[in-house]
Formats: structure tokens, C-alpha cells, sequence
């Protein structure tokens, strides 16, 4: 396959960004756009349409099969993990690469998502004590467990911004799993977290349910907290 | 007080961390990328201990113990593995009282069949079981930041240790690291603990594990004067399958649920586990099911494709227990498993090999640790699936518990806590303790300091590695390295390693060759057949290598010996 890659690139010491266009073919009829990034920086002497070099691309990426998140980015104005998106599935043979946007770019393609972590510090999101053995829902505390932290979901986001007291569904599905599993009477500061940094700020649009890698049941999970946290009713089963 | 230095923040740099917060020690958890993105949240499978069944039955630690021995061919220090095996159940009780949802029924774990073991023992998250553990690590750690116990620095990356000498022998002083998002670079003082995985970037796209675990790390320790040890032990697990850019592993639990091996024979299907093992079957250890593998495949009256058979699983367990396995087939392979038999074949998966340790995970450097997979602990010559979680957060939690009870600054006030704690003060910061925790109110000595001064590390030890040259060594260790092993092939790879040698031309690529020299080396200085170490020139196990082999840089020269 050939394939004619856009990428946008950003200097490191002196921050100018620009984009780079690289026409490169590829034998391997399953890669992705994470197995193109790695092929190209391993191509000796590769040149842009343009006839520079191309130095080496700058990227994250660790497990290359959607359980770890480090490989996020636009895609085609979409934000995806990169070990996620199929060439041969691409419309045309072309595609757009662009680092995450809401949130500092280090260099090329990789991001500093320092944010997502302190917002979780900020919302205090651990349990103070033992989780109950059985949580209130199974489901909702697995679900919770598993958010990747890509970043993915407050790209899409419309509510989201760094600055805000939003702080998106990448801390929420934390949130979640300690609703799950904390003791009904020690829930209430967890309960105020969530008010203030999630319910009063979601609008709903649900966007990242779309977008999320992993899949989270989003909707759900924000049902049974609403229930729980907002209009203090029991909550409702998860699965379908 | 100091601070303690862990290098990763997978299950076993997390584990250190918690352990030394726990007792109000403070660290510094260093790693390249966050916990998240650790190999340790690939684990699929479950973890292991022995604990009550749900119908009442019994299984103990003794049988944990005995298993997990048998399964690592008697190599892995007997010592450490009774710790292991005795230490599972409150450790898994431990992760459930964190909030790890396993899988329960009536309050209880649900256990299911692994591997090499006749009880079940392996409490599970349907097939998400590391994510799910690292997921509530991660926030128990988090609120050791909170304290000011925990200091994290994501996006920085190791360098080199910092080593003196000390009566002769050689001491760790500190980490050198350096932030990969500005460039700069820091001495950490103190006593470090490795955690840094496995060495899947010797086989770059040819293992289940992660990018991020380079290999680096252990190259460079080596060249720096640190033993290791196993190296010849690298686990071929049976059922994975080639994807873009690296091998996807089907989980071991997919044959405990009932997935079964075949291959065709004579135009019909023959389930060749089920008729060569007929007690274990298709669960036999991994390193049996793999030759085994290889072997039907190249027998004349069979196909040359074994296939996972997991159609007549119930609807419940595709439901249940694995349907994160099922939809990642579907997604990658375009393969319903339940509909349709999957092809699998044996991959990289595991490294018993690794840095060597004692049982309180000491190296043969003062003030230097390791746990996890980057140290040869636990697993002997074949891993038992359920057993690498365990031993990761066992691992770092004996790293850390002897740091307290070794290092000057740390040891009386540590006494005195376990005093208290005998005494049956809670000091583990829960609220229901009644008392708030108090953290000792101590000036941190600030331990971590820019380095400014003109150095050379940049040219000898930043310079990546090329990746030309890492895809060709790791070609050649493959080739020497592979399921079924012999003098002639090890030669060879080793001779072609010899001339890539040659072309090395950075430290990072040097420190590489001299790591897959020692691995080929340990190969052929095993002469028998014992794990995942099988050479058809010396098809039995003899009782004269029922030890681990050693592998030490001196001058220049990897040294290789039998452990004492």
C-alpha cells in the first residue's frame, strides 16, 4: 500500500510547528498507523514529498494493542490510538497525524498529559479505607478499573478544557469505581468531588463514549453515579 | 530521611512504593512512562494463591509451593519460592481488600485452572486481571503523593547508576536519570530498586510485551559490573499470534476455561495434549505444550497449523469470564472464537532470565535491589502462568522490606514501627484506625540534584541504540535462541554476534551485544535439557545443573558459571 502521511510536527527547542508530508509504501496488509510511524524511523534516508530528510518522528507508544493509551493522537481529525487504526480501513490513501490538542506538545506527536493525573491527586481519588467486598456493582467497579488515561475522550469533549473545574471522563471513570466500592457512609466527600468536577460540568453530549479505545459503558457508569451521588436513589443495574 | 529510588512503576515498582509508604518511608518512583502504560496491564490471566475454594475444598500453600517448583524444573531458589507461595494469600486478600474486583461469588474469590497446577488457583478479572490490579496500586500510591511519601517522575528515563567502591566491593550511591520531555538530567542519591520488566527489546516485534521495555536497563547494569542470571530461560508461550508489529498473546486462561490444542492429522482433527498428557491435558506447563507444538507441526502426517479449539465453551463463559479476549480476537483476527478455532503458535512471552538476586532481592551491588521481571527470581526455567503478577508484587515488596531493615538511615526507625505495630497500633493511615495518620514531620533532604557540570553521559549512554542494529541482533538471537536449541545453532548466532560487534558504534548498542552474548553463552554452557531450555544434543536433565547459571562482565569478558 502506498500512503501519502501529513504529519504535524513540532520542533522541540524552538517550538515551531509545520507539517510534513512523506509518501511511504507499505508490504503488511494489517499495519496500523503506529506500525507505519515505527517503519518510517527505522527507513535510512527517508524524505518528505518535498525532497528534505525526515528526522526521526517522535512518539509514544508501549503495548501496540489498545490496552495502554500511550499511542494517542488525531488521526484524521479524530483522536484514536495509533495501534488502532488500519491502513488498509483508511477512505483514501491518506492520512493526517496530529498530536492530542488540548494538552501541551513536548515534540512531534508526543504530548505532556501531566493533567490528567493531577486532576486526579485533586480530586482525591483513592479509598480512604478497605473496599467493600462486594462492591455496590460488580460491573461499575470493573468498568471504573479500566480507563487507559489517553486522553482520547477530552479531545472530543466540548466541556473540557485544561484550565476548568471540568475535569472530563478521564477522572470520572475512576470516580466511578470508588462510588462502586467505598462504604455508603463514607461516600460523601466523593460525592462532593464528583458534583464539582464532573456532574455540574457534563454536558452531556457524550462524545467520548464514541472515541473511548477501551470501550467504557460512559452512559452508563454516569447513571448509576447520577443516581447514587446526585439523587441519592439505588442504582441500576449496568448490564444489559 | 531519605528518599528511596524505584526505577518502573509496573506492579513491582508500585509495590516497593507502597510497601515503604506504608511505613512512612519516602521514594521516588521513576519511570519512562506512567504505571498505566507498564506491561504489567497487559497481564490477562489471573494470579495465584492458595486459598479456600468455593465449594469448601482446600488447597494450600505447601501444593502452591510444590507446583511452582516442579513447574520451573527445581531451578528457582526453594527458599524464595516458599515465600512466594506462602505470602499469595494475603497478598491477593490484600488486592481485594484495594478494591480489585475479582471475580466472587457469596463473598468469596472464584478461582480458576492454570497451567502446570492441579488446584485452581488463579483469582481473576475476567481477562483484564492486570489492568484492574495496577488500576487500584495506582490509586492507593496516589494518595502517597498525597502525603508528600510518594514523589513521581513520569517521562524520565535511566541513565546509569551511580556506583563507588566500597572495601572492595562495589556500592550503589545513586541513579543517574534523565526528563525526556526537556532534556535534563538528575543525580538521585540513595539506594535504587530496579523494576524495569523484561527484555523484549532483544526481540524487537517478536514478543506479547510491550515497546517500553527496551532491554536497555539490564544491558547497561550488566556492563555496569551487576550479575545476572537465568539467561539462557526465555518462556515460549504456546498460544499467540503474529500482529502488526509485535505477537498478541491468547490468554492461558482461554485452555483453564476449556480451549482445547489440535492440529490435523491425516484430514481429521487430533487434540494431541489430550492424548500424549492425559492428567493435565491441554494444561500442561508452557514450555511442554510449546515443544510439543513444535514438534506435531513438523511431523509428517500432520498440517503444519495447530489451532485453539474454544467452540464448545458455554455461553456463560464467553459472557462471564472472557469476553475482553473474545472481542480482541474479533477485532484483530477477524476471528470469532466462539464461532471458529483460532491458530496459534508459541512466541516470546516471558524472561525468567534476568538480574540475579538473593531472597530479600539484593544484587551483588550494595545499596542496589531489583524485583519483577527484570530479576531472574521465582520462575526457575518455566514460568507457571498466574505466578508473574505474584511474583512481581511480592518481589517489590521484599525489595522494600529490606531496604528498612538493612539501611542505616531507615533501620531504627523501622524497629521501632514494628514494635508499635506488635504492639497493635494501626499505623496504615486508614481513617478507621480512629487516629489520623501522622506522617513523621522530617526536613526531606532534598535528594535529587540537576546535573550541570560538563559530562560525557550524553554521547556514551543517551545515544539510542539504532534500530537496524537492534532488529538484527534480535533476528540472531532468535535464531540461537529458539524452542528447540543445539551446540551448532548457538555457535553460529553467537559467531554472527561476534561480527555484529563490530558495527557497534554507542554504548547502548555495545552494552546489547555483550547482554545477548551472555544469554547465547548461558545457553551453551547449559548442557542438558531442563524448561524452556531444551537442546537436542542434550535431550536429558542432569542433576549436576540443578543450578542457575551466572553470567558476570570482567574486563570486558562475559564470565559465565553455575550459581552457588
Amino acid at each position: 500500500m502506498e500512503i501519502r502521511f501529513n504529519i504535524l510536527r513540532t520542533n522541540r527547542t524552538v517550538k515551531a510547528q509545520y507539517m510534513q508530508s512523506i509518501i511511504y509504501t507499505i508490504e503488511d496488509e494489517n499495519a496500523t498507523v503506529a506500525t507505519a510511524l515505527s517503519l518510517m524511523n527505522e527507513t535510512a534516508g527517508l524524505k518528505d514529498v518535498d525532497g528534505n530528510a525526515v528526522t526521526p518522528i517522535v512518539w509514544e507508544c508501549s503495548c501496540l494493542q489498545k490496552k495502554c493509551g500511550a499511542c494517542a493522537m488525531v488521526i484524521n481529525d479524530h483522536p484514536a490510538l495509533a495501534c488502532s487504526v488500519r491502513l488498509r480501513e483508511l477512505k483514501k490513501p491518506e492520512v493526517t497525524l496530529k498530536p492530542l490538542m488540548k494538552f501541551p506538545v513536548v515534540e512531534d506527536l508526543m504530548v505532556d498529559r501531566t493533567i490528567l493525573f493531577e486532576n486526579l491527586r485533586e480530586m482525591k481519588i483513592w479509598l480512604k479505607n478497605e473496599a467493600r467486598t462486594e462492591p455496590v456493582d460488580y460491573d461499575m467497579a470493573y468498568e471504573g478499573s479500566r480507563c487507559l488515561q489517553c486522553g482520547c475522550c477530552l479531545e472530543v469533549c466540548p466541556n473540557f478544557c485544561p484550565e476548568g473545574k471540568f475535569f472530563g471522563m478521564a477522572s470520572f471513570v475512576p470516580t466511578a469505581r470508588l462510588i462502586s466500592e467505598m462504604k455508603k457512609e463514607q461516600r460523601e466527600e466523593i460525592y462532593k468531588e464528583y458534583r464539582k468536577h464532573i456532574y455540574e460540568g457534563c454536558g452531556k453530549s457524550l462524545a467520548c463514549r464514541k472515541v473511548c479505545p477501551a470501550g467504557i459503558d460512559i452512559e452508563g457508569l454516569l447513571v448509576n453515579s447520577n443516581a447514587m451521588a446526585i439523587w441519592k436513589r439505588g442504582k441500576r443495574k449496568l448490564t444489559e | 530521611m531519605k528518599r528511596v529510588n524505584i526505577i518502573g512503576a509496573g506492579l513491582a515498582g508500585l509495590s516497593a512504593a507502597i510497601t515503604l509508604a506504608e511505613q512512612g518511608f519516602a521514594c521516588n518512583l521513576i519511570s519512562l512512562q506512567n504505571s498505566e502504560r507498564a506491561q504489567s496491564v497487559l497481564a490477562e490471566g489471573g494470579i495465584n494463591a492458595a486459598l479456600d475454594f468455593i465449594d469448601g475444598g482446600k488447597d494450600l500453600p505447601a501444593e502452591h509451593y510444590k507446583d511452582t517448583m516442579s513447574g520451573g524444573c527445581d531451578l528457582a531458589d526453594p527458599e524464595a519460592v516458599r515465600g512466594l507461595t506462602c505470602d499469595a494469600p494475603e497478598i491477593v486478600r490484600g488486592l481485594a481488600v484495594l478494591g480489585v474486583p475479582f471475580h466472587m461469588k457469596d463473598g468469596k474469590l472464584v478461582l480458576r485452572s492454570f497451567g502446570g497446577q492441579k488446584n485452581k488457583r488463579t483469582a481473576y478479572a475476567k481477562s483484564s486481571t492486570g489492568k484492574v490490579i495496577v488500576h487500584a496500586l495506582v490509586d492507593l500510591v496516589r494518595k502517597y503523593e498525597s502525603e508528600g511519601l510518594v514523589r513521581r517522575y513520569p517521562h524520565h528515563e535511566f541513565v546509569r547508576l551511580l556506583l563507588s567502591q566500597n572495601k572492595g566491593k562495589a556500592a550503589c550511591d545513586g541513579v543517574r536519570i534523565i526528563d525526556r520531555h526537556t532534556g535534563k538530567m538528575y543525580d538521585c542519591s540513595g539506594v535504587v530498586v530496579l523494576a524495569t520488566g523484561g527484555m523484549n527489546g532483544l526481540f524487537p516485534g517478536m514478543t506479547t510485551g510491550t515497546t517500553s521495555n527496551s532491554g536497555d536497563v539490564t544491558a547497561t547494569v550488566f556492563a555496569q559490573g551487576v550479575y545476572l542470571s537465568n539467561l539462557e530461560m526465555i518462556q515460549y508461550h504456546p498460544t499467540t499470534i503474529g500482529i502488526s508489529g509485535k505477537r498478541l498473546l491468547v490468554t492461558e486462561a482461554a485452555r483453564g476455561e476449556g480451549g482445547r490444542l489440535c492440529v490435523k492429522r491425516n484430514g481429521r482433527w487430533w487434540y494431541f495434549m489430550e492424548e500424549i498428557y492425559p492428567e493435565l491435558k491441554n494444561l500442561m506447563p508452557r514450555d511442554v505444550v510449546s515443544r510439543e507444538m513444535y514438534n506435531v507441526v513438523r511431523r509428517p502426517d500432520c498440517e503444519d497449523q495447530v489451532y485453539l479449539d474454544m467452540t464448545d465453551l458455554s455461553d456463560e463463559i464467553w459472557k462471564t469470564k472472557l469476553p475482553d479476549m473474545r472481542k480482541e480476537l474479533i477485532d484483530y483476527l477477524g476471528i470469532d472464537p466462539k464461532r471458529e478455532m483460532i491458530p496459534v503458535e508459541p512466541g516470546i512471552h516471558y524472561f525468567m532470565a534476568g538480574i540475579d538476586v538473593d531472597i530479600y532481592h539484593r544484587t551483588n551491588v550494595d545499596k542496589l535491589y531489583a524485583a519483577g521481571e527484570c530479576t531472574s527470581q521465582y520462575h526457575g526455567a518455566n514460568r507457571l502462568g498466574g505466578n508473574s503478577m505474584l511474583g512481581a508484587i511480592r518481589g517489590g515488596n521484599m525489595a522494600a522490606k529490606h531496604i528498612m531493615k538493612d539501611t542505616d538511615w531507615a533501620k531504627y526507625i523501622y524497629a521501632e514501627r514494628m514494635k508499635e505495630q506488635e504492639n497493635g497500633k494501626d499505623i496504615s493511615g486508614k481513617e478507621s484506625a480512629g487516629e489520623k495518620r501522622i506522617i513523621p514531620k522530617i526536613d526531606w533532604e532534598e535528594n535529587i540534584i540537576e546535573v550541570t557540570e560538563n559530562n560525557n553521559d550524553n554521547e556514551t549512554y543517551l545515544n539510542a541504540a539504532s534500530p537496524a542494529f537492534i532488529k538484527e541482533e534480535g533476528q540472531i538471537l532468535l535464531e540461537g535462541l529458539g524452542i528447540i536449541r543445539s551446540e551448532g545453532v548457538m555457535q553460529e548466532a553467537y559467531d554472527k554476534l561476534a561480527k555484529l560487534e563490530k558495527k557497534a558504534d554507542c554504548c547502548r548498542e555495545n552494552s546489547r551485544v555483550m547482554l545477548g552474548k551472555a544469554m547465547l553463552l548461558s545457553a551453551l554452557f547449559r548442557k542438558e535439557s531442563r524448561g524452556a531450555h531444551f537442546r537436542e544434543d542434550y535431550p536429558e536433565r542432569k542433576n549436576e545443573y540443578k543450578k542457575m547459571t551466572l553470567a558476570r562482565l570482567s574486563e570486558g569478558q562475559v564470565l559465565i558459571q553455575l550459581k552457588e
